[in-house]
């Protein structure tokens, strides 16, 4: 069965023009009902000053191009390249390859910008640059980070991993695993400057993309398993300077929550609630960390990122919502100040980080048009919220869950399931979806033509048991043995097609493994991910059938692109190179004798080893 | 005039030792502690590795039990989980990176190692080094059945003192 998928629902055909037809009529009636400023008051400061439109606005709509993992600010991952389409993708072969050199997981998107391409590795965080005008890609020049701490691999809970580069003002920024961040010269490979964010000793680490808005670095930190007190950090992007830190949990100045904050629900209202709902002190080593993805709307001039889980996983060791763990934040690029923030899972009991991908999407809602951000969580349901105000327009199950009811739209407020949760003491059964979610920080696509969401996700389920934790900085604090397994069906991952708007699932392609990699949407309508075989697939964006698939080295965790090349030929890009958490097995070599494991996800992969080997390389595709 | 008689022998012997130069340095003083080996490899005839330090808890039952309490109280579990291996290598397959006798296991222990591995000296008694030494030692299946609990399966669903 390795390898093998089938198709399960197929969309039924008539959301063609008719759907079109009925957007457009919505949309036509609604425009006066969206939130304005009337409604809304605390936006009117703020839409005083129209964003700036930079070089980077500018850069992220060209299609030629990959400047940002995430391809635009509003986290779409969707090109409007059209070469390669559902009648010619079968066609589709390799153009060239480069190997990284590592055999830790390669989790990075490539980017492309002014005819190169740029790939981080895994630790120790090399940056290479490809020439794209000379025959098969030759590196330019390589960038190794100095000083790399050989000690930050023992606090990295999963994998070496690195998520990717970011270009921005003719410099390239990554984040190293032993808490740097770095700029370096796009041209040349020379460093301009690197500055230290994160600090092992205190179990901090660095494995996300920063995101560039108005000339400053984003960058999240890593740790929610050692006790970190998470942040985001912005960076002066001439000269590394830290220009605002925003605290996920503490007082309130440490949050940057000040008197523009304006949560939508009562439960989020009140002074200090990264203090008081917690037991005293342990918000200070109580995670909500920013590992994941940040998006950036230049009209609303507000950025959007999710913040992990609480620390420990016991969560009999810390009673109360836990603020600001497990949520998401919409803040000010320019001071960090905080405008609304929401949680996905108050009081998480699972590791449920909130960190996922935030699209930015403008879909008509019960007849109006509103400004959303869609969020598959790793909780299980797909959210849609109102991105002016932090409204849950909507939240439904993409995934089999078992550990809530739903989520109640009047509160905002996740109906967790009690008899779920686990304690100390005794073992919780049949647990879905498990700690690394329905779905992890694997990014999702958005087609603006198919007008679907793409997600590729896991399906499983776990047994846990809550344990004492006992916090030494720079070790872990985790407290839970996990033993995780596949969900309803046996299979372990899934892609589905999934409708925002109807807020349903359309089609499922069914897959062996967990899906541990991202996903990238075309014009062409063929959407492409990898599977931890190792297979590189070509899906077809309306059906979900199966165009063409490539078997590469080592199973694909990585997040694929697609880019005009100085020839005028579109390619398709991606990394292999199994590792990350799901493939911590097969990366450290890990014994399956023991299924709590890696944090238990060993269980649930005992025959990856025979389907897969390390070793990370770059295939790019392309038409004859 | 006795007294005086006698710093002058004192000081006498002091400033030989002082001045001494020996141009053929007697063995004893050539000779060092065994090294602790890592590889198989010497150059030229082979020499012993460290032995002059034992495990002073080799076989002991308690310092093995008490070595799985500890392993767990200083998050050893968070990396090694039950010895199936996570942030840090598997400890109960055959492959033993920094070598698998018990002074390999104490210096990994107490000094770290330079992938991740934190170096638990002064921060934790020696004794406990001892026992969590003998514990990973159990985990590797190097300790004596006799001494030995049985692998204990990590999710019961109760505990085996508790009712059924």
């Amino acid at each position: 069965m390795v390898g093998a998928t089938r198709r399960v629902r197929v969309r039924p055909q008539w959301l063609g023009g008719q759907a079109i037809l009925l957007i457009v009529l919505l949309c036509a009636g609604c425009k006066a009902k969206t939130p304005d400023n009337k409604t809304f008051p605390f936006l009117q400061r703020y839409s005083a000053n129209p964003s700036e439109k930079t070089d980077l606005v500018k850069l992220e709509g060209e299609d030629g191009q990959w400047i940002m993992p995430a391809k635009n600010y509003a986290s779409t991952r969707f090109s409007g390249l059209n070469q390669i389409n559902t009648g010619n993708v079968k066609n589709l072969k390799v153009a060239w390859t480069f190997s990284t050199g590592s055999d830790r997981g390669e989790e990075a998107a490539p980017i492309v910008v002014n005819n190169t391409m740029y790939i981080v590795t895994p630790f120790p965080n090399t940056l290479y640059a490809l020439d794209l005008t000379q025959p098969g890609a030759p590196a330019k020049w390589s960038y190794k980070p100095k000083d790399m701490n050989n000690s930050a691999k023992g606090v990295a809970c999963c994998d070496w991993v690195n998520r990717g580069c970011v270009y921005a003002n003719g410099k390239i920024f990554f984040n190293t695993l032993d808490g740097k961040t770095a700029a370096v010269n796009a041209q040349t490979g020379d460093e301009v400057w690197v500055s230290q964010v994160a600090d092992i000793n205190r179990g901090e680490s660095i494995t996300m993309a920063p995101l560039v808005v108005k000339n400053k670095v984003l960058v999240g930190d890593s740790g929610g398993e050692f006790g970190v007190r998470g942040s985001l950090t912005a960076l002066d992007s001439e000269t590394g300077k830290q220009v605002w830190k925003a605290y996920s949990t503490g007082p309130d100045k440490d949050c940057l929550i000040g008197p523009g904050f304006h949560p939508f629900y009562d439960s989020d209202k009140g002074q200090d609630l990264g203090v008081k709902t917690w037991p005293p002190d342990a918000w200070k080593i109580g995670g909500g960390t920013t590992w994941g993805w940040i998006s950036y709307d230049p009209a609303l001039d507000l950025i959007y990122y999710g913040t992990g889980n609480p620390g420990p996983w016991n969560p009999e060791q810390r009673p109360g919502d836990n603020k600001w763990t497990c949520g998401m934040f919409a803040r000010r690029p320019d001071t960090g100040e905080a405008v609304w923030a929401y949680q996905w899972s108050p009081h998480d009991v699972y590791d449920h980080d909130g960190i996922n991908e935030l699209l930015l999407l403008d879909l008509p809602i019960n007849g109006q048009l509103r400004k959303v951000v869609v969020r598959p969580e790793r909780n299980g349901y797909v959210y849609v919220l109102d991105r002016t105000t932090g409204q849950v327009l909507s939240a439904n199950p993409f995934a089999f869950i078992t550990s809530s009811t739903g989520v109640d739209l009047k509160t905002g407020r996740l109906q967790p399931v009690k008899e779920k949760a686990p304690g100390v003491g005794r073992v919780t059964r049949m647990i879905c979806p498990p700690a690394p979610g329905a779905k992890d920080w694997e990014p999702s696509a958005y087609s603006p033509v198919t007008k679907l969401l793409y997600i590729p996700h896991a399906n499983l389920c776990e047994d846990a048991e809550g344990l004492s934790a006992n916090y030494i900085a720079g070790t872990p604090y985790v407290g839970s043995n996990v033993k995780m397994y596949a969900g309803p069906g046996g299979h372990r991952g899934e892609f589905d097609a999934w409708d925002p708007v109807a807020g349903k699932k359309i089609w499922t392609i069914k897959e062996n493994f967990p899906l541990w990699s991202g996903t990238v949407a075309t014009a062409g309508n063929v959407v492409f991910y990898g599977t931890m075989e190792g297979w590189f697939k070509a899906i077809d964006a309306r059906t979900g059938q199966l165009l063409w698939q490539f078997k590469c080295g080592s199973g694909i965790i990585g997040q694929p692109i697609t880019y005009q090349g100085p020839d005028g030929k579109q390619y398709v890009s991606i990394l292999s190179g199994v590792g990350g958490w799901a493939g911590a097995i097969v990366a450290g070599q890990l014994d399956p004798h023991d299924g709590t494991a890696a944090l238990g996800f060993v269980n649930a992969m005992s025959d990856l080893p025979q389907a897969t080997t390390k070793g990370g390389m770059l295939y790019t595709f392309a038409l004859p | 005039m006795k007294r005086s008689l006698a710093l002058l022998v004192i000081l006498a012997v002091v400033a030989c030792h002082r001045e001494r130069r020996p141009l053929a340095p007697a063995a004893v003083d050539s000779q060092r502690p065994n090294p602790l080996r890592m590889g198989d490899l010497q150059p030229g005839p082979k020499q012993l590795a460290a032995t002059g330090i034992n495990n002073p808890y080799e076989g002991n039952a308690y310092a093995i039990s008490e070595g799985q309490r500890l392993f767990a109280q200083y998050n050893c579990s968070g990396c090694h989980f039950h010895g199936g291996g996570g942030i840090g290598p598997p400890l109960m397959d055959a492959e033993w990176i920094y070598g698998s006798s018990p002074v390999n296991i104490f210096t990994t222990i107490s000094e770290g190692r330079p992938n991740g591995m934190p170096s638990y000296g002064g921060h934790i008694p020696v004794y406990q080094i001892w026992q969590l030494t003998t514990y990973v030692r159990a985990l590797g299946g190097f300790e004596p059945k006799g001494a030995t609990s049985p692998r204990s399966e990590e999710m019961m669903a109760k505990r085996a003192e508790e009712p059924k």
